[in-house]
């Protein structure tokens, strides 16, 4: 039976080739451009630690008070990065299963290869348990231990695209990395792992950067060594001291932090842990305001960041938008080619043809359409993607791609919106009373 | 003519009409967005920096193993590192200017800070961008000075990036005067920054200037620049060149030989994205502006789509009816009526179903606009976009329906005489 409905549906969209065509393209053009702005989107909003993020926290303490808003802004929200004095203060006190202060590095580093010259690489400046707790993984080696974060050892993690810079590529654990003038010892190469958005420190990389996350090294040495923060500094007052101590004692805001909390007990006793830290500051006179944290999962901290750039929301709604004009466009065309053929439906409705049998008919005609038009839209969503690059920042045109998944999303929005939007249609050609039609004709 | 018959006859066609009339309504809605969009995009793009841009280069490096900056010893090694770099450069045959400078309009990499009119002050009146450097800031950018002087060699200090400290003398952009004093007389008044009490006297001021960062985020002190007599020092520095006219290639090349032979113990690699390399302006603005123009180019090909489909979309329908009413056109030629008439018939109806569906349209297009107000900090879309929109959507309507219109103007008389 629907071997006949295709062959009668193949056969009225011949009748009508100029208009089928119309229909095709507009459903074409109308997911395509949906779907293009959907595979930009759905890369940078989606969860860069999908099995983790739920476990994933970003505390932030008010160490600015009512002074760190200006008069127009009523939100009392504390600022969104750490200063030295409490990301010390929370490593020391060791509260989550793992946690990690982190500030981003630009490190000059010296190839060992003669005549090269010296190159940047962007990193972090973390702790030994960021490497656990992102679940990072390593080509070579591994991250270092809580015992030389201690002892501000002088070793580096590094990626796999600075170890190809570097050393040209390899097992380079234990060689030897010229990083600002002081050597550190390589003890661990990242495999592939460069998340995007950059979720550990969206304050610093702004989530889509390219170029950084090249080089990791202790937190402790890299304070140790004066390695200057190479990402946000903000302050509500100058510090009083010059240099990077001077950095280190103010109270302006620079080091991002994140915490892993594995259960909703944990999640409770840390957030009352942090009050009793901003109430045990307060006690001593560093802040005149009760404490005022916040202690947001990774998802809802990405939200608050304004991670997703607002444009990328903008096309998706605007290509959106442009898809419910393409259906509602088929809507009327098929309804008018539908209700047109109300003499054929009612010599098949007298002929024995139920209610349900029309329906499928149609059905299968829109459905067809929107076939037709969902190959049309994977051709134009290849050609769209191919040229996001062109159009968008770099950074975040790169990772916008094709894959199976959109593919076969494309063809079933294609599919099912085209049937939607033969629904109504399809209706009305079911309405048709066989009496009618026959008499006047 | 009535519009009766007309309407007597889009009734019959409820379903089609509305979908028609709401999917022009839909267009228009979403092409004055689009539009307002690439006019907002646009007008960003094309606003002047206030720099003289061709010929200009600039300069980014780290040195390697330099001292730290920290005390005062080692700021003063850099700082003759880096007094050092200027003069190699300045040397260069193809070098017209050359100055130390702390970032650039569109460069988004910003210091910025708050300008007070009192010592002390707790909330700054101003938000302002700060732009550290030497006395050949305003010649090496192509500043224009519009009152007061330029800073001289003399004025001008030097301290670690984490120094502290004011300068005496600021030159500041005619816009931020004029914001600090109404009146217009903010030459020769002072000012203190960054809520200190330590006072500042504007002793220059220049015509325009563009804060490094282009995004929304700077919307709101765009123009705001201080310009500050001290070379920050530190282990990155920026260097901004004028080259001599139609000597931007050469002089670049010069540049980068001459600073390696200088000391080859630095990072001037060229690697853009995270600010190191020797780049034209041409391409900072490029990058700068590389998601606006993306953008606007983005709105237009869906406006151009979604127009495209709705011209199709009448045509399509049009055709419909009027090969549906073939028997009844005929019958009412054979009955008088005139060519003109089936064609303004036709047209008329468009114009009704087209006019309500702009009408509608347009309060969806205020709508979307205040919506998008509100989710994405846009700004409030002129009504004449809507009005232009109006307009060009009911031409858009006539031109669609002219076709098929004609093809029923030629509906023969005889017509009326066959059966179906």
């Amino acid at each position: 039976m629907f071997a006949y409905y295709l062959d009668l549906a193949l056969r009225s969209l011949k009748r009508h080739k100029a208009l089928t065509g119309l229909m095709i393209i507009t459903i074409g053009f109308g997911v395509a451009a949906s779907m293009t702005t959907w595979s930009v989107f759905r890369a940078v909003s989606g969860d860069p630690i999908p099995w983790k993020s739920s476990k994933l926290f970003v505390p932030q303490i008010d160490n600015w008070g009512p002074a760190g808003h200006g008069p127009k802004d009523t939100s009392n929200e504390p600022p969104d990065a750490m200063s030295y004095t409490d990301a010390v203060a929370l490593m020391r006190d060791h509260r989550a299963k793992y946690q990690s202060a982190m500030y981003q590095i630009g490190a000059a580093v010296t190839p060992q290869r003669v005549g090269q010259h010296p190159i940047t690489a962007i990193g972090e400046a973390v702790y030994s348990e960021f490497f656990p707790m992102l679940d990072v993984t390593f080509k070579y080696g591994s991250g270092w231990s809580a015992a030389d974060d201690d002892h501000r050892a002088q070793v580096a993690v590094i990626s796999r695209h600075l170890n190809e810079k570097a050393f040209g590529g390899g097992d380079s654990v234990g060689k030897t990395l010229t990083i600002d003038g002081h050597e550190y010892r390589v003890v661990g190469v990242l495999d592939d792992w460069h998340p995007q958005p950059q979720f550990y420190d969206v304050v610093n990389t702004g989530g889509f950067s390219e170029g950084s996350g090249n080089i990791f090294v202790p937190f402790t040495t890299a304070i140790a060594n004066s390695m200057n923060n190479n990402g946000n500094t903000n302050c509500v007052e100058t510090p009083k001291e010059p240099g990077f101590v001077g950095l280190q004692h103010s109270e302006c805001v620079w080091i991002a932090f994140m915490v892993q909390l594995d259960d909703a007990a944990a999640v409770q006793q840390y957030r009352q842990y942090l009050d009793n830290y901003a109430a045990a500051q307060q006690q001593a006179g560093r802040f005149t305001w009760p404490p005022n944290n916040r202690l947001r999962n990774l998802m809802a901290w990405l939200d608050h960041e304004h991670v997703v750039p607002s444009d990328t929301k903008i096309s998706l709604y605007v290509a959106l938008g442009l898809l419910l004009v393409c259906l509602v466009n088929t809507a009327g065309l098929l309804l008018a080619k539908f209700l047109r053929r109300a003499s054929e439906i009612g010599v098949r409705r007298a002929l024995g043809a139920s209610r349900r049998e029309i329906y499928t008919q149609f059905l299968v005609e829109s459905g067809m359409v929107g076939l037709a038009g969902g190959v049309l839209g994977l051709v134009l969503t290849g050609l769209g993607i191919s040229s996001v690059s062109w159009v968008l920042p770099r950074d975040i045109a790169a990772l916008a791609r094709l894959d199976v998944s959109l593919l076969v999303t494309t063809l079933i929005v294609a599919i099912v919106a085209t049937m939607l939007a033969g629904l109504y249609p399809t209706m009305r050609a079911a309405a048709v009373q066989p009496a009618w039609q026959l008499k006047s004709n | 003519m009535t519009l009766h018959p007309i309407l007597a006859a889009l009734k019959k066609h409820k379903a089609g009409v509305t979908l028609i009339t709401l999917q022009i309504a839909l267009t228009l809605a979403i092409v004055c967005n689009a539009v307002f969009i690439i006019g907002q995009r646009v007008d960003r793009v094309n606003r002047p920096t206030g720099l003289d841009e061709q010929n200009l280069f600039l300069i980014q490096q780290a040195y390697v193993g330099a001292p730290s900056g920290d005390d005062a010893e080692s700021v003063q090694k850099l700082d003759a590192m880096q007094r050092s770099d200027l003069e190699t450069l300045r040397g260069l045959p193809d070098v017209e200017s050359v100055a130390a400078i702390s970032s650039l309009p569109l460069l988004q990499s910003s210091w910025t800070g708050g300008v007070g009119l009192k010592p002390d002050q707790q909330h700054s009146t101003e938000h302002a961008a700060y732009y550290f450097g030497d006395d050949q800031m305003l010649k090496t950018l192509g500043l224009q000075l519009v009152a007061g002087r330029n800073f001289t060699a003399s004025d001008i200090t030097n301290r670690g990036f984490r120094g502290v400290g004011q300068p005496a003398m600021i030159i500041v952009t005619k816009a931020l005067g004029d914001k600090l004093f109404p009146k217009g007389d903010a030459l020769g008044k002072t000012v203190y920054l960054d809520g200190q009490a330590i006072p500042s006297t504007i002793i220059g001021i220049v015509k325009r200037m563009q804060i490094p960062a282009s995004g929304s985020w700077g919307n709101s002190f765009a123009w705001n620049s201080v310009l500050q007599p001290i070379r920050l020092n530190s282990s990155y520095t920026r260097t901004a060149v004028r080259a001599k006219p139609g000597r931007l290639d050469a002089a670049m090349r010069e540049a980068r030989e001459a600073l390696f032979k200088a000391n080859p113990m630095r990072v001037l690699e060229d690697q853009p994205n995270i600010g190191v390399g020797i780049m034209p302006f041409s391409e900072i603005r490029a990058r700068a502006y590389r998601a606006d123009i993306g953008m606007a180019v983005l709105m237009g090909v869906i406006c151009l789509i979604l127009l495209c489909v709705t011209a199709a979309g009448i045509v399509g329908l049009t055709s419909f009816w009027v090969g549906q009413r073939r028997k009844q056109i005929g019958i009412r030629r054979a009955l008088g009526a005139t060519r003109n008439d089936i064609l303004r018939y036709f047209q008329t109806e468009n114009l009704m179903i087209a006019g309500v569906g702009v009408l509608l349209g347009a309060i969806l297009a205020v709508g979307l606009n205040l919506w998008m107000m509100k989710q994405f900090a846009m700004d409030r879309m002129s009504l004449l976009y809507v009005l232009v929109g109006v307009v060009a959507l009911l031409m858009l309507g006539q031109s669609a329906v002219f076709a098929p219109a004609r093809r029923a103007s030629r509906v023969s008389p005889v017509e009326a005489t066959r059966s179906v």
